[in-house]
């Protein structure tokens, strides 16, 4: 109860001039770990690294930023990794079935947003806490990607659909334009538009938002369908990035993708935060790990040190907020 | 110990049935479609498994009456089953591995009650955290290799038995008569009740609620320890991906067993036939030829049946 009216207090909009600072502060800390990375390796500041930091940033950011919705939201989705997984082997399957990419792209699309709407029906409908709900749909999606491929591989695609992932244009990785486009919209959607700062309210206190007449369950619906959807994208890149699909690609997403929203400063309690945060969080975290992989530390110390990250990134979130009430 | 009785009342009778039905269900569907399995031996081989995850299950249940969740359970448990393997090959002794296990355990699971109480971190996100902590731990003291060439005196564990009892069967007892003396018969157990219930009450009586918080997340930590010389003894090695995604079977367990995630109640008993339950839906499917896949995924749906029946409830 004391947190409602501590959430209620501290409506989002008042204060975005805090909220700004906070993201100079990200942004700076960005800064100086290239300079960091920079003085300690000789190939950080190569054209062909920054790109690859670039384009791992925006697998990491497509798939965070339909999350940060949810966490604005005060919930959590915690089967975007392995709906992922279950998106990229049925795209797979279609593509290579019928050659059509189109096609592949629609399954994935439909699949991650299917999955995305259960997790919204459980958690109005049912009224499953939201942690829970997708973390029983994260099992069951693993299950499902396991049953399905039976440990096999689906690999090689055709050369147009492996673009999307790999290609470049005017020197940039297709992904990075992805990126700026769905940085754009999802920005624009979450600030500019009614559904967005009705996302805001509900999160920032669900009693006051229902009260004023905002259709919670259906907004809850679509910011959960809005999350599968985005996974389902992040698929698509995975499969054409990777020209291969197979039931545990989506194991290792999870974790860096709730890093990057939480780095980003959209706060788990509801209602603050930001896409663009995220996108600086998903950039601290892919550079953490490029910096790490640079200096030749074992693939095995990123689950240690992203695990590390998300904690510290809450303890900062709420030190910060603490000391702004 | 009047207290507990009176709190624990809010009737256990109800919830029986839930649990008892979905088990009774379960064995009579098995028993029908599949081959050998209401077999002694196979029986007792779904007893001798479900050891295992009653020891994660049973303090997964003070966690989860406590408002919280341990999503590290299995990835710690993964660490700790290397710690035994580890320490027991370089010592050839079965209780220093035991030993480092329960410590390493104990920590990580002080570290979470310190991150839910004291930081004020939500439990799934602050598990979360220490999950990859403990799963990059594994990866980092095995270089992502299985541990080979345990002892016998780890192995023999799994296998030995004790006046015609199993050995993994007597300490699965042993946890669950513990356990249920701490929860129902000393005042911890009654504090436990009041942390999920009614967390003021307990701060007007004088007492602290953060460390009581963390000595039910270290209790869970120490269980995983324990839990951790099974599953080495178990697989005869210690691997770096052994025990994940077991804290879903747990929490599954839990949620079957009549635990409810938002009101302080808890039920142990429920919790053991959770367990059977779990282990039973995995055995059958095992019976019938259907891949581990499946069984992760059915049992997925059984958590989220139960917690739908679960918010019913709380409604009706």
């Amino acid at each position: 109860m004391t947190d409602i009216t501590k959430e209620a207090l501290s409506p989002p909009r008042s204060f975005l001039s805090q909220d700004a600072i906070q993201l100079f502060y990200r942004l700076l800390a960005a800064l100086l770990i290239c300079a960091a990375l920079s003085l300690l390796t000789d190939s950080f500041l190569s054209l062909g690294n920054i790109l690859n930091v670039l384009r791992q940033a925006s697998l990491t950011f497509f798939i965070a930023s339909g999350l940060t919705l949810v966490v604005l939201t005060a919930g959590l989705d915690l089967s975007v990794g392995a709906n992922v997984a279950l998106s990229a082997c049925l795209a797979g399957t279609v593509i290579h079935h019928t050659g059509s990419p189109l096609l592949g792209i629609l399954t994935g699309l439909a699949c991650g947003g299917t999955v995305g709407l259960l997790n919204g029906i459980m958690v109005t409908a049912l009224r499953i806490p939201s942690f829970i709900a997708t973390y029983g749909m994260l099992w069951v999606l693993n299950g499902l990607s396991y049953w399905y491929m039976a440990g096999e591989t689906i690999h090689g695609f055709p050369a147009g659909f492996r673009q999307i992932g790999s290609g470049y244009l005017f020197g940039l990785p297709i992904p990075v334009y992805l990126l700026l486009i769905f940085l754009a919209i999802g920005t624009l959607f979450a600030q500019r538009t009614i559904w967005g700062q009705e996302i805001y309210a509900i999160g920032a206190n669900p009693v006051a938002a229902r009260l004023s007449g905002i259709p919670v369950a259906r907004r809850l619906l679509l910011v959960y369908a809005v999350s599968g959807t985005m996974a389902g994208l992040a698929s698509i890149i995975f499969l054409s990035r990777l020209n291969s699909a197979e039931a545990d690609i989506g194991e290792s997403l999870t974790l860096p993708a709730i890093a990057a929203v939480l780095i980003g400063g959209t706060s788990l309690f509801g209602g603050v935060g930001t896409v663009f945060g995220t996108f600086v969080g998903a950039l601290i975290l892919t550079l953490v790990l490029n910096g790490m992989n640079l200096l030749s530390v074992s693939a095995n110390w990123q689950p240690l040190v992203t695990g590390v990250i998300v904690i510290l990134a809450v303890w900062l979130d709420m030190k910060t907020r603490r000391r702004a009430q | 110990m009047r207290e507990a009785a009176v709190i624990s009342q809010t009737n256990p009778l109800q919830r029986i049935p839930g649990v008892a039905i979905v088990l009774v269900l379960l064995i009579a569907l098995f028993g029908a479609i599949a081959p050998g399995f209401l077999s002694v031996a196979n029986l007792s081989n779904v007893l001798v498994q479900s050891t295992i995850l009653t020891m994660l299950a049973l303090p997964m249940t003070l966690i989860i009456m406590t408002e919280g969740l341990d999503l590290s359970m299995g990835a710690v448990l993964t660490l700790t089953s290397l710690c035994v393997a580890i320490v027991s090959l370089a010592t050839k002794s079965m209780l220093l591995g035991l030993g480092a296990a329960v410590l390493v355990g104990a920590a990580f699971g002080t570290v979470n009650g310190w991150l839910v109480a004291i930081v004020g971190i939500p439990p799934f996100v602050a598990t979360l955290g220490t999950l990859g902590m403990a799963q990059g731990l594994s990866l980092i003291v095995s270089d992502g290799q299985s541990v080979v060439g345990i002892p016998h005196s780890v192995r023999d564990i799994y296998s030995a038995t004790l006046f015609g009892i199993p050995v993994p069967i007597v300490m699965a007892l042993v946890t669950y008569a513990a356990f249920h003396g701490l929860l129902y018969h000393t005042r911890f157990g009654t504090y436990i009740f009041a942390l999920g219930g009614n967390r003021e009450a307990l701060k007007y009586a004088g007492l602290s609620p953060n460390r009581l918080l963390i000595a039910v997340y270290a209790i869970g930590g120490t269980m995983a320890g324990v839990a951790g010389l099974l599953m080495t003894a178990r697989m005869n090695s210690g691997h770096p991906t052994a025990g994940l995604g077991l804290e879903f079977d747990a929490i599954a367990a839990v949620a079957v067993g009549g635990t409810s995630f938002e009101r302080g109640n808890g039920w142990l008993l429920g919790t053991i036939l959770g367990v059977i339950a779990v282990g039973v839906l995995r055995n059958g499917l095992n019976l019938i030829s259907l891949p581990s896949s499946v069984q992760v995924a059915s049992v997925g749906v059984l958590v989220i049946v139960a917690l739908f029946l679960d918010g019913l409830r709380s409604r009706s």
